[in-house]
C-alpha cells in the first residue's frame, strides 16, 4: 500500500518526477483514457474539423477547391434559408409551448399518483424506446387525410374534421410537433420524477398544513424547487428542436410546398439532394452557422438564468 | 499482486488502444480487390427493391446460383437497392454503393466527369453484342473520351399512363378504353373519385424530385420542354412556357374543382406504386416498366393493371423517356471489372439476345412467380426485342392483353430525353411547385412558374 506515496522530502533526482508521476498513477491515467481520446478525437473532433475545412472548399469529395467565405455567402442569399429559420423557430416556438409543459404536468401528476406509479412511468417511457421510423411510420397512418384517416374516424365521432394533418401547408407543422412531442416526452418525464424526489418532502407536508392544495403546491413548493432542472431542460430541448431533422425528413420531407422545411433538413438537401454529390460545402457551412448560433445562444441563456437559477 | 493488476490493467488498456487505431484507420484509394478465401472475386451487386416479396428474393438467388455455378470463380453477394436522388448520394459520398449499381440515364454524364465511375470499355467491348446496342441508349453512358463507362442495362422505358382497370369498373367505364386526352383523364378521374370516396381518380407524384419528373414528363406530353440547349451547350430555362402551365392548371382542376386527386398529396415513385396497388388511386403517370416493381414490392393483383400511353397534346408533344445504366466505382480492381461484366451481361443483356438465356431466365423467374414480358423499350431493335418475345412467349405471365393500349403504340410514339443539364436539381425545385398547386387552392401559377424559371436558370449558369 505505501509505495504508491511519494516522498516530498527526498530531492528529486533526474527523472524522478517522471517516475514520481508513472508511481502516482500518471502512465495508467494517460493509458486507460487514450482509448476514449483516439476514438472520441477520431470519431467526433477530426469530422468536426474537417467540416470546418470543408466550409470554406468547394467539393464533390473528388475534386476540391478553396473558394473562401462564397459557401456562407450563396447559404445566405438562398431564398429557402428563410422559410428554414421560419420553419425551425416555428417549431421551436409550438414544440415550447405544447412539448415543455406536457412532462412536468404529467410528472408531477403521476407524482401525486399513490398506487402503480412505476407503471405509469414506464408507459410514459415506452414511446421513447419505441424506434423512431417506426413510430413516424404509425403516426403517418393516424395522420391520414380524409374521412376514413384513424384521427379522422375518431375526431369525425363528436362531429370534428375531417383535417387534412400532413397535406396541408398550416396543418403539417403542428402535427409534426404533436408526433414528436408524443415520442419525447417520456425522457423528460422521467427527468422531472427523478428531480421530484430529491424535494424534501416537509415542504409539501408544511404546505399541506397551511391547507395548499395540489395547484398551490405546484406553484409555491414543486416549479421553485425544480428550477434548475426547469432551465437545463428548456435549453436542451431549444437546441433539439433548432436541429430537428426525423419529423420533418420523414413526414413531410419538407412538404407541403416547403411548410416543413428546417434548417437541418436544408443542410441535408445541400449535401445529398443532388444525387451525383451535393454541395457540401454550403452544407458545411450552414452546420457551422448553426453550431455557432447555438452555442452563442447557450451562453447568453446560461448568463442570463444564472441568477434565477440560483436564487 | 497489486503491480500485476497494474500490468494487466496498462496491457489491457493499451491493447484497447492499438485495436481502435486499428479499426479506425480507413483503406486508402487503392484499386480494391475483394477475394473471399477460397480465392473467389466477390462480387456486390443490387439485388431486388426494399420489402420485395419472399418469392421475388427467391427468384433472384435462384438467378445467383446459376450464375455462380457457371462462375465458380465469383462470389456474388446481393444488396437490396432503390435509387433514390438522396440516398445515391449518401451512398455514393460514403462508398457504400455495391460493386455493380444502377442509375438513370440522366446521371451517368455527370458520374464520368466527376471520375465516378470505372471505365468499363475494354470489358464492354468483350460483349459479342457490343455493337448492337440502340446508339442513343449506349451514348447515356459513354463519356465525352468516347469510352464506355455505364452500360444499358435494366431496361429504358417511355412514360406511360399506369390505370386500375377495375376502378374504370366500378366507374362505369370500359377498361379497355383507356383515356386518350386530358379531357378524358380528367373526366375519367372525376368519375372514379365520385363513385369510389377516398379514392384518387387521378394522382402525381410530389416528392424526392419525383414531382419536378412528372410535371416534366407531362410538359412534353403537352409539347413544352422545361430547358433548351444551343450548340454551344449553354442551356436556358423554359419552364415558364404554356404547357407547363397547362399541365399545372390541370391539376389544380382536378384537385380543387372536380376534388378527384385523393387526400396524399406527398407521393413518390415508391409510395405512389403502393398507393396504387392498394386501390387508392386509379390513375398516374410512370414509368411503362413498374408492373414488375409492383409485382416484387407491392404483391398487385394483375387483373386491376391497365397501361396506356400518356395524352399528348399540342405542338411538338412527346413522350419523355428513361432508363437504367449499370455502373461500376472507379475504385473497383480489374478483377472486379471483369466479374463485374460477366454479371451484367447475365443477369441484364444476354437474355435479350441470346435465345438460350432468354428461355433459361424466363423459366427461373416463372418458376418463383416472377413477372416475365413486361414491356419496355428495346435496348438494341425493335426487330430484336421481338424476337425475344418470340422466344419467351412461352412463358410470358404479365398480363399483356391489359397492356395492349400502350404495346399497340409503343413503337410510333414520338420519344425525347430528358432535360440534359441540372436534372435532378432542376426536378428538385419544381417538387414544391407542384405540391403548391394541389395543398393551397389560391397557389399563384403565373408566380410559382415565374420564381422556378428563375431558380432554374440560376442553377443552369452556374453551369
Amino acid at each position: 500500500m505505501t509505495h504508491q506515496q511519494a516522498t516530498p522530502a527526498r530531492r528529486a533526482a533526474p527523472g524522478a518526477s517522471l517516475r514520481r508521476w508513472v508511481r502516482s498513477g500518471g502512465l495508467s491515467t494517460l493509458v486507460f483514457a487514450l482509448p476514449l481520446v483516439i476514438i472520441f478525437g477520431l470519431f467526433s473532433w477530426l469530422p468536426i474539423a474537417k467540416a470546418v475545412v470543408m466550409s470554406f472548399q468547394k467539393t464533390n469529395l473528388i475534386v476540391t477547391q478553396w473558394v473562401g467565405l462564397q459557401n456562407f455567402q450563396d447559404v445566405l442569399a438562398d431564398p429557402l434559408l428563410g422559410i428554414a429559420v421560419r420553419n425551425t423557430v416555428y417549431f421551436a416556438a409550438l414544440a415550447i409551448v405544447i412539448g415543455y409543459p406536457l412532462p412536468l404536468v404529467l410528472a408531477v401528476l403521476m407524482r401525486e399518483v399513490r398506487r402503480a406509479r412505476g407503471l405509469y412511468s414506464a408507459l410514459a417511457y415506452l414511446p421513447v424506446v419505441v424506434p423512431p421510423v417506426v413510430s413516424v411510420l404509425l403516426w403517418k397512418f393516424f395522420y391520414k387525410a380524409g374521412p376514413n384517416g384513424v384521427f379522422n374516424t375518431i375526431l369525425g365521432g363528436i362531429g370534428l374534421g375531417p383535417y387534412p394533418w400532413l397535406q396541408d401547408p398550416n396543418w403539417a407543422m403542428p402535427s409534426l410537433v404533436l408526433a414528436a412531442t408524443w415520442a419525447g416526452a417520456g425522457g423528460t418525464i422521467i427527468i422531472y420524477l427523478a428531480a421530484l424526489t430529491s424535494v424534501p418532502p416537509e415542504l409539501y407536508e408544511a404546505a399541506e398544513v397551511d391547507g395548499a392544495g395540489l395547484w398551490t403546491k405546484v406553484w409555491h413548493v414543486t416549479l421553485p424547487q425544480l428550477r434548475g432542472v426547469l432551465f437545463i431542460t428548456l435549453i436542451l430541448q431549444i437546441i433539439a428542436t433548432a436541429q430537428v431533422f426525423l419529423e420533418p425528413y420523414l413526414f413531410t420531407g419538407g412538404g407541403p410546398n416547403n411548410a416543413t422545411i428546417t434548417i437541418l433538413l436544408l443542410i441535408y438537401r445541400y449535401a445529398f439532394q443532388n444525387s451525383l454529390g451535393g454541395n457540401y460545402g454550403a452544407a458545411t457551412a450552414l452546420s457551422l452557422m448553426l453550431a455557432l448560433f447555438l452555442a452563442a445562444f447557450s451562453v447568453l441563456y446560461f448568463r442570463l438564468t444564472r441568477s434565477w437559477s440560483q436564487s | 499482486m497489486k503491480s500485476t493488476h497494474r500490468v494487466l490493467g496498462l496491457l489491457t488498456a493499451g491493447t484497447l488502444s492499438l485495436t481502435s487505431l486499428v479499426a479506425c484507420s480507413g483503406t486508402d484509394s487503392e484499386p480494391e480487390a475483394s477475394d473471399s478465401p477460397g480465392g473467389q472475386t466477390v462480387l456486390k451487386v443490387v439485388a431486388l427493391l426494399p420489402g420485395s416479396t419472399q418469392e421475388a428474393i427467391d427468384g433472384f438467388n435462384a438467378q445467383v446460383a446459376e450464375f455462380e455455378a457457371a462462375n465458380s470463380d465469383i462470389d456474388v453477394q446481393p444488396e437490396e437497392y432503390e435509387w433514390k436522388a438522396t440516398t445515391f448520394a449518401a451512398q455514393l459520398a460514403g462508398g457504400t454503393l455495391p460493386d455493380v449499381f444502377e442509375i438513370p440515364f440522366t446521371d451517368a454524364q455527370g458520374l464520368v466527369e466527376n471520375g465516378q465511375l470505372a471505365n468499363m470499355d475494354a470489358q464492354f467491348r468483350s460483349l459479342s453484342y457490343a455493337d448492337k446496342f440502340n446508339e442513343a441508349i449506349l451514348a447515356a453512358g459513354t463519356g465525352a473520351d468516347g469510352q464506355v463507362y455505364a452500360i444499358p442495362a435494366k431496361n429504358a422505358y417511355p412514360i406511360a399512363l399506369t390505370y386500375n382497370r377495375s376502378l374504370f369498373s366500378s366507374a362505369g367505364l370500359d377498361p379497355d378504353t383507356p383515356p386518350t386526352t386530358w379531357a378524358e383523364v380528367r373526366e375519367f378521374a372525376k368519375k372514379i373519385a365520385d363513385a369510389n370516396p377516398g379514392v384518387a381518380g387521378y394522382a402525381t407524384m410530389t416528392q424526392n424530385n419525383t414531382g419536378g419528373w412528372q410535371l416534366t414528363a407531362q410538359t412534353y406530353a403537352h409539347g413544352g420542354r422545361i430547358q433548351s440547349v444551343d450548340a454551344d451547350q449553354k442551356a436556358t430555362s423554359t419552364i415558364d412556357n404554356e404547357a407547363t402551365r397547362a399541365t399545372l392548371e390541370f391539376f389544380k382542376t382536378l384537385r380543387w374543382d372536380d376534388n378527384s386527386m385523393g387526400d396524399n398529396f406527398l407521393l413518390d415513385w415508391g409510395s405512389i406504386n403502393q398507393a396504387f396497388a392498394a386501390g387508392e388511386v386509379a390513375m398516374f403517370t410512370s414509368g411503362s416498366d413498374i408492373y414488375t416493381a409492383m409485382v416484387q414490392t407491392n404483391s398487385i393483383d394483375p387483373d386491376i393493371y391497365g397501361l396506356a400511353p400518356i395524352p399528348l397534346e399540342g405542338a411538338d408533344p412527346a413522350v419523355l423517356t428513361g432508363g437504367t445504366l449499370a455502373g461500376v466505382p472507379a475504385s473497383a480492381s480489374d478483377e472486379v471489372k471483369d466479374a463485374a461484366i460477366k454479371w451484367i451481361d447475365f443477369y441484364y443483356l444476354s437474355k435479350l439476345v441470346d435465345e438460350k438465356r432468354a428461355v433459361e431466365d424466363a423459366q427461373t423467374l416463372v418458376a418463383n412467380n416472377q413477372p416475365v414480358g413486361t414491356p419496355v423499350l428495346p435496348m438494341f431493335s425493335q426487330e430484336q426485342y421481338e424476337q425475344n418475345m418470340e422466344w419467351i412467349k412461352d412463358y410470358i405471365n404479365v398480363p399483356l392483353d391489359q397492356m395492349k393500349p400502350f404495346t399497340d403504340q409503343m413503337f410510333s410514339l414520338p420519344l425525347a430525353g430528358e432535360p440534359s443539364q441540372r436534372t435532378q436539381d432542376i426536378y428538385a425545385l419544381l417538387d414544391p411547385v407542384v405540391q403548391a398547386v394541389l395543398t393551397d387552392q389560391n397557389a399563384d401559377i403565373e408566380a410559382l412558374l415565374k420564381d422556378a424559371d428563375q431558380q432554374a436558370q440560376a442553377l443552369l449558369d452556374q453551369g
